[in-house]
């Protein structure tokens, strides 16, 4: 292993030397920060592609009884004469939640930010597989570009929900679609192939190749919450890449794993999904948390509140998000029996949740806070996650889940936590790295107008959604107006559309400051939040290679207003103060 | 804007509202602490001109604290929705001598067979009903369900019944009316492009009116 990580850091260096062409600087790129903007660029396009599906889901179902306007762009089978038809809505539905789960925020939040915090923050010259890293991305365009190509073909793309619960989505005479699930089932074993790898890399790399002086307990944050993400994604990606295979198998060679005519078992097919489903919420969640770690104790010029807290928050959750699944399934036809144990580790990790919550909280306490925009959407990722949090507790409790299942406050409590939750973190991720990743600064003043639109119509999205649970209203329907149990939520739902469209056309005043900015923002200096942590101690953006001389850690990750340093509030991570002595804080350096 | 929860018609459907209420109470407790707490911050620790934040890196009283209440809170939470659980889908509470029915979902609709005059059911004189579901009140009342080809999900919201019907498997779910009317059956899993419509009537008459309306449906089948 060693020697593997030597030679992989000597090439980064040799590198550096070179020139590299076109083609192997930007495109074929073994340089962990090009890979990271690689996946930034695709995830964002994602992310718009994801989130025009929900716009003309959410509306269908505001208008089920008015065409689409400028619907006659699309093919006869996905809107006919005006109207979208049942089957694109099913379609629709699966998409946006594939899409965004396995192709915005998922690679956004690992493929992104693990790519290009991991080496900077521990002080490495790149990861300590470039070439796996190369592979990790490049595997992600195949599978994007097939389940984009679903969309075309007969029969339209996969329909049974992101969840693809059997037999609905391994019967194409039921649920009408044939080669588009398979496609999506391809594309999925595709791009978990590209997370294990990544994981594996970010695994390897934060194990061994940390600068000299980067203890456990010195890790930022965010790096603690990328290493064991990467764990639970080695951990549970395989499982859904192997019930994928199953699941395809029952499509084209006639096996019965889920298929209960010749003895399949429908359940089998909800747990193995779940078994990887539940980690995965967390995959979704964790690197997020580590974000708004990192940037509320800069943001509040203060150490993080209860650090070890925190990092063993972190091991918690992803502990006990093993052994949760069930809760997906309490109404499944599952054992009722088992449904008391997933109940029980199910509350007990909202424990460690509120640990995190309350630690934030401490850490704005008596702080010196700076509003500036990544500050204000990590702020609002605690405000908002917390209420994701707490509406997950009426699920926890099963006889509440036996009346909200399947219903609207189950899409509100999914959403508090993706979107308040995760995608808040990103945006504050994104304003707070840009910098670093491109020399430049994001407007301040848009950055602001884009949180508190999206403060503002993301609420109005999803918190009625609560109401609509109340009232019963199932997820996934193409009509509501059918039925006596909701006919007084009309107004509601046509409310939610017009604030989704706000919500959507805020992330253009976003991708506007972004894209500007790559050219016309303020140039930025190398450390332009005055943070601590190691990535701010070299240029802006980092030189191929990273650093001159690779950086000798000295101190834990957030030391803000150390009263041992006057003049200035804040102490980077290799910045050697003469109150330490160096005996006692530094890890003697290994050689390498 | 109506968000509330629908009246409750059933016996079982009183401590699950119970538990929503109290929940929704905990919850909103920890919401206004949480969210105005956040505010309160804001404004009180705003950066200016030569402030410098307080040192520090935790207290571990506070970190038991805010372990302990939370934990001990949900623990209280999981072994009471334990028991209501038990009570609603454990075996052992399942009524004896209830009325028993058939339910058969497929796409897109829910076949509902009732046992004839000598009230088994898988006997010659059962009949069978499509999307209608007549019951009595203030009886229990066990279904059993199944599903012919993919997973759906029995939802009546006023009954606060929901269980899914899956292929292979014959799930029993129970309940006790405690009111007359009309309602619906509506599926609450994706079953494929008809799964919006998939409803069924429910009708839960008086007990002597049931009876009645099975007597006659049974001698139509019958002739």
């Amino acid at each position: 292993m060693a020697t593997i990580v030597a030679e992989a850091t000597g090439q980064a260096i040799l590198h550096e030397e070179h020139r590299q062409s076109f083609l192997r600087k930007y495109i074929f790129s073994t340089d962990h920060k090009v890979i990271a903007i690689q996946f930034l660029f695709t995830t964002l396009f994602f992310l718009m592609i994801g989130g025009l599906l929900a716009m003309l889901m959410r509306y269908q179902i505001a208008w089920p009884d008015q065409p689409l306007p400028g619907g006659g762009i699309l093919p006869e089978t996905m809107v006919a004469s005006g109207y979208i038809l049942p089957e694109f809505y099913n379609s629709l539905v699966t998409m946006h939640g594939s899409i965004m789960v396995f192709f915005a925020i998922m690679p956004m939040l690992v493929g992104v930010y693990a790519n290009y915090l991991i080496p900077l923050q521990i002080g490495a010259r790149d990861m300590a597989f470039p070439r796996l890293n190369m592979l990790s991305f490049w595997l992600m365009v195949p599978a994007g570009l097939l389940t984009l190509a679903s969309f075309f073909v007969i029969g339209g793309a996969a329909a049974a929900g992101w969840t693809l619960y059997a037999p609905l989505s391994g019967r194409p005479d039921l649920s009408g679609v044939h080669l588009g699930q398979q496609m999506w089932l391809v594309s999925l074993v595709i791009i978990g192939l590209s997370s294990i790898l990544g994981s594996v890399n970010y695994i390897t790399t934060v194990i061994n190749m940390r600068a000299p002086g980067m203890t456990w307990f010195r890790l930022p944050l965010t790096v603690w919450a990328l290493f064991i993400t990467a764990i639970l994604g080695l951990l549970a990606m395989p499982v859904l890449s192997a019930a994928g295979i199953m699941l395809l198998f029952d499509q084209t060679i006639g096996t019965s794993f889920f298929l209960p005519e010749a003895g399949g078992q429908p359940l089998l097919w909800q747990h193995l999904f779940w078994f990887f489903g539940h980690p995965e919420v967390y995959i979704l969640i964790l690197p997020a948390m580590g974000f708004t770690s990192e940037i509320i104790a800069a943001g509040s010029r203060k150490p993080i509140f209860g650090y070890k807290a925190m990092v063993w928050a972190i091991a918690a959750i992803a502990f006990l998000g093993f052994i949760v699944w069930g809760h997906h399934m309490f109404q499944s036809g599952m054992n009722p029996t088992l449904g008391l144990s997933f109940t029980i580790s199910t509350l007990l990790i909202a424990v460690p949740s509120a640990i995190k919550t309350f630690n934030w909280m401490g850490t704005m306490w008596r702080g010196n806070l700076q509003f500036h925009t990544p500050m204000l959407f990590a702020i609002g990722f605690v405000a908002m996650f917390a209420i994701g949090g707490l509406s997950g507790i009426f699920m926890a409790s099963t006889p509440v889940d036996i009346y909200i299942h399947d219903t609207y406050f189950i899409v509100a409590h999914i959403h508090y936590v993706l979107f308040g939750g995760s995608l808040f973190a990103l945006f504050g991720a994104i304003y707070y790295w840009y910098p670093k990743m491109f020399g430049r600064m994001m407007n301040e003043t848009l950055g602001k107008i884009h949180f508190v639109l999206t403060l503002v119509f993301f609420n109005l999205v999803f918190f009625p959604m609560h109401g609509l649970g109340m009232v019963g209203m199932m997820r996934r329907i193409y009509d509501p107006t059918g039925y006596q149990h909701l006919q007084g939520i009309q107004d509601t739902n046509q409310l939610i559309t017009w604030a989704a469209f706000g919500l959507y056309a805020s992330g253009f005043l976003f991708a506007f400051n972004f894209f500007w900015s790559l050219w016309r923002g303020r140039k930025a200096e190398a450390n332009p939040w005055d943070a601590t942590t190691l990535e701010w101690q070299t240029p802006s953006p980092p030189k191929h290679g990273n650093w001159k001389e690779i950086p000798v850690v000295y101190h834990g990750p957030h030391e803000f207003s150390h009263p041992d340093v006057p003049d200035k509030d804040w102490l980077a991570q290799n910045e050697r103060p003469d109150i330490t002595s160096p005996a006692e804080s530094v890890m003697q350096p290994e050689p390498r | 804007m109506d968000w509330s929860l629908p009246p409750n018609l059933s016996t079982q459907g009183v401590p699950i509202d119970t538990l929503f209420w109290i929940i929704l109470v905990l919850t909103g407790i920890a919401f206004v602490l949480v969210e105005a707490g956040i505010v309160w911050f804001m404004i009180k620790y705003r950066g200016r001109e030569g402030r410098r934040a307080h040192y520090t890196h935790g207290s571990t009283r506070m970190e038991i604290i805010w372990t302990a209440i939370p934990a001990l809170v949900l623990a209280a939470l999981g072994v009471y929705s334990g028991t209501v659980w038990a009570s609603i889908k454990s075996e052992r509470s399942y009524p004896e001598d209830a009325l028993t029915l058939k339910v058969v979902a497929k796409q897109f609709e829910w076949n509902v067979t009732y046992p004839g005059a000598d009230g088994e059911l898988e006997t010659g004189d059962d009949f069978t009903v499509r999307n209608q579901l007549h019951v009595p009140a203030n009886e229990p009342v066990v279904v059993r369900l199944e599903s012919e080809d993919v997973i759906h999900s029995f939802f009546i919201p006023e009954l606060r019944v929901k269980q899914d019907a899956v292929p292979g498997m014959t799930i029993p779910v129970w309940f006790e009316a405690t009111g007359t009317g009309e309602f619906e059956i509506a599926c609450a899993e994706l079953c494929g492009l008809g799964h919006y419509r998939m409803s069924a009537n429910v009708t839960i008459h008086e007990g002597a009116d049931f009876r009645s309306w099975h007597a006659s449906q049974g001698q139509e089948a019958g002739q």
